[in-house]
């Protein structure tokens, strides 16, 4: 036992030692270089979305054509044919910008209200309670559902659409800011409360923007769930509302058995959701959460 | 003979867990004089970091009193400027150089022109002048330590509290970290409150030793280390003080070597 320790120990000292010169690394190349072209051209997140698009419509209209019903399903050209028409003659414009009018109208609201709520919660422990049940009640509750109650209250009409898109931002939104706001780290908070920040000045410059990664998920989903409640509230009264919107327009044209039109219909929502997705909250997103390294 | 700049006297402090109350200090005494590197030395659950957070004022103590130039401490304030150990205290939405000026525009203790001027020479002073405009994300831990302190001393408070600042780094990093410190307190003299837990460190950094004992933090003793620095390391005054220390704080257990 012993004598194997001393043995380890000799060899330990037999073992010589090293310094060396570096080599000149000048053969590698730059230790840093910029990637070629077609490498960043195929890792453009737009470059990819555009050929999984082509992908998507290649398919729909060799299937369309195979099918060759324009009743039941119309093809992709077809389709945008009918899209620029409608455009062109203005009736897509009015009704897309009626909805879009409502839909701000409710988004911004319930933001406000999500704020105001998230602040009064963040005060105190019962204000937290109060608001993850409200939350608990009422974030589960389709708007849809509530549409005939706000038809009774309000009427036909653009109150009662914004009553239910508050409904449909204002839960999620507040949700996601109290989550947010919750797992703001200690030592950020207390690194705030150093230099004196308190109530309102302590909510706006340390907890929002540091909670912001969590404010913009929720701001996200706010939107999505605002867009669909809309198009489905108007789907359900648009028959009777005197200047529609989108969902007013499809649903006047499944009336009329124009299946195009309803498919154009369509493609304006998606269209409308992709480019606020992908051109505002990524600008939002690029400016901001990407920029401070809270997001990936 | 130097002023005494901060008083703690007779001070325990208690915090709520969801099912106990906790003693993490019991009548700790002493006293910060101006200029002082002051270290608070002590194995984990000694309390040290409670100590500072009371400093600071997140916490009121249950008994005795903690003044700053004769004031009582009620709150958090800018006059004692906290440095964590965690990266996480720089805000990540704000670069280098607005994370330095924040609590000077806060706080408007600076006019406009002085609070930019103070802001780039602090930066400056750390040696991230070319990082200036980076936000803290793309810092290395050294880095984002160094934008911490820089922005603590900008400021100008009373007194720096330091709550282990460099237990998160490297061991070589740390090092040069140590180096910066003592070389920046050369140049300005402020006052600092440093807590740690390496003996090693405690010696280099601090002028003033204050060991504690744990389960509750007490007061064992407190040693002048005024002497040793970088250049002493090697020699055998430190070995002795290290081993001085170490038997405060564990006794007569013999040194495992």
């Amino acid at each position: 036992m012993n004598s194997e320790h001393q043995n380890a120990n000799l060899r330990e000292e037999q073992r010589p030692e090293f310094e060396y010169e570096l080599h000149d690394s000048g053969a590698i190349g730059d230790i840093e270089r910029p990637l070629s072209f077609v490498e960043r051209v195929l890792n453009n997140e737009a470059f990819q979305r555009f050929m999984i698009l082509s992908v998507l419509i290649a398919i729909w209209e060799l299937y369309a054509r195979w099918l060759n019903n324009s009743l039941l399903f119309p093809t992709f050209t077809e389709t945008v044919q009918t899209f620029t028409h409608d455009l062109r003659n203005g009736v897509l414009i009015n009704r897309m910008i009626t909805s879009l009018v409502t839909l701000a109208l409710g988004y911004v609201c319930g933001l406000a209200l999500a704020g105001l709520l998230t602040t009064f919660a963040v005060a105190s422990n019962i204000g937290t309670r109060i608001l993850s049940t409200f939350t608990a009640m009422f974030n589960p509750l389709p708007a849809i559902a509530l549409l005939p109650l706000a038809l009774i209250w309000f009427g036909l009409g653009t109150p009662s659409l914004v009553f239910v898109i508050i409904h449909s931002v204002l839960w999620a939104v507040a949700l996601n800011t109290l989550i947010g706001f919750r797992s703001v780290p200690e030592t950020l908070r207390m690194s705030g409360r150093n230099v004196g920040l308190k109530g309102a000045r302590y909510v706006g410059l340390i907890l929002i923007p540091a909670a912001f990664p969590s404010i913009l998920a929720g701001l996200k989903i706010g939107w999505a769930f605002a867009w669909r409640t809309l198009v489905a509230a108007e789907l359900v009264f648009g028959v009777s509302a005197r200047s529609g919107g989108i969902g007013w327009y499809i649903f006047e044209a499944r009336n009329d058995l124009d299946t195009p039109t309803v498919f154009s219909g369509l493609l304006t929502v998606i269209l409308i959701g992709l480019v606020v997705e992908s051109v505002v909250f990524r600008a939002i997103e690029a400016r901001t959460v990407n920029l401070w390294g809270m997001q990936r | 003979m130097t002023s005494v700049l901060l008083e703690v006297n007779g001070v325990t402090l208690q915090y709520k867990m969801p099912r106990h109350l906790v003693t993490a200090t019991y009548k700790v005494d002493f006293a910060v004089h101006e200029g002082d590197r002051y270290v608070i030395l002590g194995p984990s659950g000694c309390g040290k970091s409670t100590i500072l957070k009371a400093v600071g004022g997140f916490m009121a103590p249950v008994e005795g009193s903690i003044r700053i130039r004769g004031r009582e401490v009620e709150a958090p304030g800018p006059d004692r400027m906290m440095v964590f150990q965690e990266f996480e205290q720089l805000m990540p939405w704000k670069t280098v150089y607005q994370n330095v000026i924040f609590p000077m525009k806060v706080t408007r203790k600076f006019a406009h022109n002085e609070a930019v001027t103070r802001a780039n020479a602090a930066i400056e002073k750390v040696k991230l002048t070319k990082f200036r405009d980076v936000y803290p994300h793309m810092l290395s831990g050294g880095m984002k330590m160094r934008v911490a302190i820089a922005r603590a001393m900008a400021l100008e408070p009373d007194i720096l509290l330091m709550d282990e600042p460099f237990a998160a780094l490297d061991a070589l990093t740390r090092r040069t970290m140590q180096q910066e410190l003592l070389s920046l307190w050369d140049q300005l003299r402020f006052t600092v409150l440093f807590v740690t837990h390496s003996i090693e460190e405690a010696i280099l950094v601090g002028s003033r030793i204050l060991v504690l004992s744990p389960h509750p933090g007490r007061v064992r003793a407190e040693l002048d280390a005024g002497a040793f620095n970088f250049n002493n390391i090697d020699q055998s005054e430190f070995g002795a003080m290290s081993k001085r220390i170490h038997t405060l704080l564990f006794g007569d257990e013999r040194v495992s070597a």
